[in-house]
């Protein structure tokens, strides 16, 4: 397999976008994608979206992308794995042209979930049908449960929880793409409204509109694009039970560890390697959860680690600097792509005031559903 | 819910049917046709009990559509005596009472109604064991 | 001879008291509770109608029986409010307690009597010998009009009862039925409450039929009121079964055990049923037992029935309407009990 870098990214702001379509959101990013690396053609496109059909009433994604990008003609499909999607359609990307069947692919995801849809109703098809959603349960519901379980068993607290808000907002602040650009204070988050107990508001990720996309070329191409590419070192992706029931302990996130240790491999480093990390926060407790998973902190060891410091800019290892899930919003299927363009941007220094000093090696994972599909990535600098 | 989907979902609903494997004696609940265990295929059928123990839970504050007029309402994953586990709303209770170890019964209960004109869709709810 | 091999009742949890609801209507409660004699009754959840309360009632039933549920040759619901206009209550009920597919369901409707008429056809069926195990079931979840007197006793309950001529429980001497079209109460198709005649609802109808159905039973099976132990008559609310118990010749304590209506109100369908489970969660072996309903349209059905011996030996495998009468429960304000009854309009 060849390496493969990353050589161009572009995003549309995420927040409740009035004025964009989903169709819109796929062209923006894409444009802007191409624009910064100065290129005028595509090879093959991924896009990863979770619930266009549900949304918007749109599947066929693919195409429509290709076609009002005006690249009709060029090989597209959409890729699914609920809100790992843009993961799942990096990695697409990655193997494509790792495997030198073409030579500049754009892994874009979108999502659209602002235009009437019933969202509860919406995200929940992420999880079982028949045995979980039959029954009434949403999906905070479902990680107010992983955080139930997590703190009878690990002893973390709504506060743990709340801290991870905090340092998100405040990493969030400072992103002028993130939906939210404003500080929360602890006490705002514990007196926010009950969403499923013991889940406020402020623990949960906000309904986003977003767009985001970037360009891929094997990395012995790269200098045709750019002077400082980002190699993708590792990807890994593994699925658990749908069923939070089925799960053997509520309280550990099994396809994220699998993940982490299939990148890990492939990339030949360990979690002690990754300088910065961007991790699936859809609720606070996945965070916590995420992070023991990847093994950048212990089991049950996750709930101290944003209220230490150790996972804030100028800790140990930041995570989230863009401002999570959390701040800067999570439009589901894109998220996993503009997890990579934030890792992309720290190591290639252009961070501005979020930048992680000497950020040379970088992790993201992208979750789906309560846990049952994640896909983890592994970026070096290429320069 | 569209009636062939709801119908052949009645066994696991109406009398919680569980599968056994004929090969590594895992319980499944609903059945399945492949053993998440040893990837068998050969399964004994059989009835779970109608009570349990709370795994983890929560109270649903903000509900789906279908679900308005119940909310806040408690849901918890319950352990069988046999081991399966399934998920659950319980019921007839202070929802904020529902807390892992709780001891429940399984009761035959109204789930949901397809709006005013579609089927209505049953069940088993947990009920505190006092 | 056949007779009964297994019973069960199920009674909500929710719970709402007269003075709650007269409140709401500037009623003086006090005087509900004087000429109604009810003091609260039974509401189901949102979750919880016909098609559960049976299933409740039927679980319990097969319990106490000991049979295997695929020997049951046919399944009877009576009720007022079965939640589908046209699809069976009884395949839901059938399927969820295991019987089936080889069995005869069917739906009935008399008003309150439908549940005894349930009893009657399985009992007949039984009888015949045309099937081993026959289950007969009153259960309902009535609505009462707000601000009408039906709102204090319109409640939710159920019973069920197998039968059978093996290992009986309570043998059934006697049945004397009586019916003539008296429009007393009733319901056009696609109303919400049903309507009544006001006071052409006692004489005419509760009375007459009650009345004639029970001096009929007590006739033909050549007994006097002192020989029951027991009696049981439908209760639309707490003074109609004292007021005709008494009419008739029966005592107070004779009619105690099955005057459930203060605290359950009126379970229509199930209300002489359910009084009926009451009497035989305390019933000694040779405790002879009336039961006489009341269908308002009008009917009324009367058995004679007779505890055996093996009836103290089963009873405690389910719970007994005291039990679920007094057990854990919740009072529900009059907007909690307006939202569980849907008489909110809400946006679909």
């Amino acid at each position: 397999m060849r390496e493969v870098a990353i050589v161009g990214a572009g995003m549309t702001r995420f927040g409740e976008l009035w004025d964009s379509s989903l169709r819109d959101l796929f062209v923006e990013a894409a444009s802007a994608a191409l624009q910064s690396a100065g290129a005028d053609h595509l090879d093959s496109i991924y896009v990863g979206n979770m619930a266009g059909g549900q949304f918007v009433g749109q599947e066929h994604i693919g195409p429509l992308c290709a076609d009002h990008f005006g690249m009709a003609g060029v090989a597209a499909t959409r890729v699914e794995s609920a809100c790992a999607s843009g993961g799942a359609a990096l990695r697409a990307a990655y193997l494509e042209v790792a495997s030198g069947a073409s030579d500049l692919v754009l892994a874009a995801g979108i999502e659209k979930m602002n235009d009437g849809a019933d969202v509860t109703e919406v995200l929940a098809t992420a999880s079982d049908q028949e045995t979980e959603v039959y029954h009434g349960i949403t999906f905070p519901g479902l990680y107010a449960m992983i955080a139930r379980a997590h703190m009878t068993a690990f002893g973390t607290t709504e506060e743990d929880m709340s801290w991870v808000s905090v340092k998100n907002h405040r990493h969030g602040a400072m992103n002028p793409n993130a939906q939210f650009r404003r500080e929360v204070t602890v006490d705002e988050v514990m007196a926010s409204s009950i969403v499923a107990e013991p889940l406020r508001l402020l623990h949960c990720s906000p309904v986003t509109d977003g767009g985001a996309a970037v360009l891929l070329c094997p990395l012995s191409e790269a200098k045709k694009y750019t002077d400082r590419p980002v190699k993708i070192l590792g990807s890994g992706m593994a699925t658990g039970t749908l069923a939070l029931a089925d799960r053997a302990n509520p309280a550990v996130l099994d396809s994220v560890q699998l993940a982490a240790e299939r990148a890990c491999k492939e990339a030949g480093v360990g979690p002690g390697d990754i300088d910065v990390a961007e991790v699936h926060d859809c609720f606070s407790i996945a965070e916590i959860c995420c992070i023991e998973a990847i093994g950048l902190v212990d089991r049950g060891q996750g709930g101290s680690a944003a209220r230490s410091g150790m996972t804030a800019l100028g800790g140990k290892v930041p995570i989230n600097t863009s401002g999570g899930l959390k701040s800067k919003g999570h439009p589901v299927g894109t998220t996993g792509v503009a997890q990579a363009i934030e890792i992309f941007e720290q190591l290639r220094g252009d961070a501005g005031d979020r930048q992680v000093r000497d950020a040379r090696t970088g992790l993201t994972q992208n979750m789906g559903g309560s846990g049952a599909s994640s896909v983890v990535h592994i970026f070096e600098r290429g320069f | 819910m569209p009636s062939p989907r709801y119908t052949r979902e009645i066994p696991n609903r109406y009398r919680l049917e569980a599968a056994r494997c004929k090969g590594c004696d895992k319980l499944v609940f609903p059945a399945r046709r492949v053993c998440p265990g040893c990837r068998g295929t050969e399964f004994e059928t059989t009835e779970l009990s109608r009570s349990g123990k709370v795994v983890t839970s929560t109270v649903i504050h903000v509900p789906p559509t279908d679900f308005l007029r119940e909310a806040p309402y408690a849901m918890a994953i319950v352990e069988t005596p046999e081991g399966a586990r399934l998920m659950a709303q319980v019921v007839d209770c202070d929802p904020s009472s529902v807390l892992p170890g709780m001891e429940v019964a399984l009761e035959f209960r109204l789930l949901r109604r397809e709006g005013l004109s579609g089927i209505l869709c049953y069940g088993h709810k947990g009920v505190p064991v006092t | 001879m056949a007779g009964i091999v297994g019973y069960g009742a199920y009674i909500p949890r929710n719970r709402i008291k007269s003075e709650e609801i007269a409140r709401q209507w500037g009623k003086d409660p006090a005087v509900i509770r004087r000429g109604l004699l009810l003091e609260e009754k039974s509401v189901p959840g949102f979750d919880e109608d016909t098609i559960t309360i049976s299933v409740a009632a039927g679980r319990s039933a097969i319990e106490r029986a000991g049979i295997d549920p695929t020997r049951i040759g046919a399944l009877y619901i009576g009720s007022e409010s079965h939640p589908y206009a046209v699809k069976p209550s009884g395949t839901v009920v059938a399927e969820a307690l295991g019987t089936g597919p080889e069995i005869h369901i069917a739906d009935f409707e008399f008003a309150c009597k439908a549940g005894t008429e349930a009893m009657f056809v399985a009992l007949g069926l039984v009888e015949s010998e045309r099937v081993e195990y026959a289950v007969g079931i009153g259960a309902d979840t009535s609505q009462g009009a707000p601000d009408d007197a039906l709102e204090f006793s319109a409640s939710a309950g159920g019973a069920a009862f197998i039968f059978g001529r093996e290992n009986l429980l309570v043998d059934v001497v006697d049945t004397y039925c009586y019916s003539t079209d008296t429009a007393d109460f009733w319901r056009r198709e696609g109303e919400f409450y049903p309507r009544h005649g006001g006071r052409f609802t006692g004489e005419p109808a509760y009375f007459k039929h009650v009345l004639s159905s029970a001096r009929g039973m007590l006739e033909k099976s050549g007994l006097k009121p002192s020989d029951f132990r027991h009696a049981v008559f439908h209760m639309p609310n707490g003074k109609f079964p004292q007021a005709a118990g008494k009419t008739l010749g029966f005592t107070k304590e004779q009619i105690e055990t099955g005057w459930l209506v203060p605290f359950m109100g009126n379970t229509y369908s199930g209300s002489s049923p359910t009084g009926l489970a009451a009497v035989l969660d305390i019933a000694d072996p040779g405790d002879l037992i009336l039961l006489t309903s009341f269908g308002s349209g009008a009917g009324s059905d009367s058995f004679v029935l007779k505890a055996t011996d093996l009836l103290p030996e089963r009873r405690d495998r389910a719970p007994t309407v005291q039990s679920m009468l007094q057990g854990p429960r919740r009072y529900l304000t009059y907007g909690e009990y307006v939202k569980y009854r849907e008489k909110l309009i809400v946006n679909d």
